[in-house]
């Protein structure tokens, strides 16, 4: 019996042993490549360095400065436009495909690859296209416009009106696609025999989508509603492409002020308080999110 | 109104959507093809009457294109290799082997998850920078070799192998890493090719971090080199369209083949860790 239960242990202990071996390497790249970083970052956050000069020590400055920097608060209001727009039209058309392909439609299997292939093209080149297509004087959209009797055409990314209704488009061209996979593969989890049961009991199609699809529904829209905000506060490379911010910074976001004053005017530490703000909201924006699901979401 | 009247009816309405969706790559490969001076007329056209090739043949001598195209594939395929083997043994011991912090470890690397990119851009610029690898292979894959992601989905997936499979291979004396090597990956492979196509997908088009840790045109990758392209030529547009079909090809290639597997990863990710 003693015997045995030191094998045990020395088995356990082998076991334990591996385990650490398998997760060496995984170990030290997360831990020079995201630990240390994410930490040093909150550590450069409270600094002034240019990278050549001096790191100088300025306590809470860099926060005391973005809180008193008027472009600062244009970056927040327009971050927040953009997510605001774009995250529930989004949501809303993306539920919209994945209930009608839902329905074993002809052909849905080449309008499931049509609607995701946006997904999986670059930013660079869809904002590339985007940006030819809305070109003021030669572009496609207002051609089209033009053709259906629109005289007043919008200046799009030359105007501070359109140029943020432009992004959002393109934003949501390329991302309704992954939430509507996410939609049906959570559709698909509902099984047929719910719906056949409801209908036997006399239920209304309307009926039955308020009363057994969404509320069955809301773990995914749960997470669709997560991932799409923490995704839509990241706006960058649409904006680079498309408008480099202008005009007047009417669509400079906060990654885009964040990589500016990083990269651009090379102040680590300003560019480091920024990032921290950006960490502190989304994360903020996800906690609140878990703390309501409790009054939305079902989970079976 | 019909069942089959409705059908037809959002049968319309999804045609309309697919045409809205696809538009943008029409677009895209018809202006490829048109002479320079084709993309000033009012209305557009979108076939020009002069068919041109010749600025797919531009592209590749105006700039290092086909350099940037071979840097995107070299450091996409590393990645992938070297995020399929860090990321199998860490989802190996997470789900097959019991060691003390193992859930606490699990969940610091899932609050990863949640820390934004650019939280750890400058950190880790600074870091490749003072180690001299700005414009090196290093220095664009070493960052990417591991990811929480790829650990997460692995894991769900090697938790469903019965337990007393691997318990009887440990009976009959086989070591962890032959458990790991003959067993394990072999029955992974439905994750492990998933996992693969989502990193290739994901590493050629990214952006920023290639953007900031080259500065010479040879070391560019793809996407980086189309920026550059933007700021040189930015009002020539059939080149930029140029540019832009053959950067998306390999990615659109790939997800025709793999489409099924791609998405089969995306939803672990959404739904196995409910």
């Amino acid at each position: 019996m003693a015997r045995s239960r030191v094998q045990l242990t020395r088995v356990a202990r082998a076991e334990e042993r591996a385990a650490w071996l398998f997760l060496a390497p995984s170990l030290v790249l997360f831990a020079i490549f995201t630990a240390i970083p994410v930490i040093s970052a909150f550590f450069i956050s409270f600094t002034q360095w240019n990278l050549f000069n001096e790191v100088t020590w300025v306590g809470l400055g860099n926060y005391i400065a973005l809180a008193g920097d008027e472009i600062f608060a244009k970056v927040l209001g327009n971050t927040a436009y953009f997510v605001l727009v774009s995250v529930p039209v989004q949501i809303v058309l993306a539920l919209l495909c994945a209930l009608v392909l839902n329905r074993g439609i002809k052909g849905q299997t080449f309008f499931r690859v049509v609607y995701f292939l946006p997904v999986v093209t670059s930013t660079i080149a869809a904002a590339l296209v985007w940006a030819w297509l809305f070109n003021s004087n030669f572009g496609l959209i207002n051609a089209a416009l033009s053709l259906v009797g629109v005289t007043d055409l919008p200046k799009w990314m030359g105007s501070t009106r359109w140029a943020m209704p432009a992004i959002i488009i393109v934003s949501i061209w390329q991302n309704l696609g992954y939430a509507m996979v996410l939609f049906l593969a959570g559709l698909q989890n509902i099984g047929k025999d719910v719906h056949d049961a409801a209908a036997l009991d006399g239920a209304t199609g309307w009926d039955r989508f308020w009363h057994i699809t969404l509320p069955l529904l809301s773990p995914t829209t749960f997470f669709v509603l997560v991932i799409s905000i923490i995704g839509s506060f990241q706006v960058f490379e649409l904006v680079l492409v498309m408008t480099k911010a202008g005009p007047a910074n009417a669509t400079n976001t906060l990654v885009y002020y964040i990589y500016q004053n990083g990269f651009q005017f090379y102040q680590m530490g300003y560019a480091s308080a920024a990032a921290m703000l950006l960490f502190l909201i989304v994360l903020a924006f996800t906690l609140v999110q878990y703390k309501l699901q409790r009054r939305w979401v079902h989970y079976g | 109104m019909g069942k089959t009247a409705t059908d037809w009816l959002l049968f319309v309405v999804l045609l309309i959507g697919a045409l809205l969706m696809s538009g943008p790559f029409v677009w895209m490969i018809a202006t490829s093809f048109k002479p320079a001076a084709d993309v000033f007329q009012f209305p557009p056209t979108l076939f020009t009457a002069d068919p041109q090739v010749e600025n797919y043949v531009r592209i590749f001598s105006t700039i290092s294109f086909g350099r940037a195209m071979a840097n995107s594939l070299v450091v996409s395929v590393l990645v992938t290799l070297l995020q399929l083997v860090t990321c199998s043994m860490a989802a190996y011991a997470f789900a097959c082997l019991r060691f003390r912090g193992r859930e606490l470890l699990f969940l610091i690397y899932l609050a990863a998850l949640m820390v934004p990119s650019q939280v750890t851009l400058i950190p880790n610029f600074i870091l490749i920078k003072s180690l001299g690898w700005i414009d090196t292979y290093q220095g664009l894959i070493l960052p990417y070799a591991f990811s929480s992601f790829g650990t997460f989905l692995l894991r769900q997936y090697l938790k469903s192998i019965p337990a007393e499979l691997l318990e009887a291979a440990r009976i009959d004396g086989a070591s962890h890493a032959q458990i790991y090597l003959t067993i394990v990956l072999p029955l992974a492979k439905p994750a492990l090719g998933a996992l693969a196509i989502f990193t290739f997908v994901a590493q050629w088009n990214n952006f920023l971090w290639p953007l900031i840790t080259t500065t010479k045109p040879d070391m560019q990758v793809a996407i980086v080199a189309l920026a550059t392209l933007q700021g040189q030529y930015n009002t020539d547009w059939p080149l930029l369209m140029t540019g832009s079909v053959i950067a998306i090809v390999p990615v659109l290639l790939v997800f025709v083949f793999g489409n099924r597997a791609f998405i089969a990863g995306l939803t672990t990710g959404a739904f196995g860790g409910r």
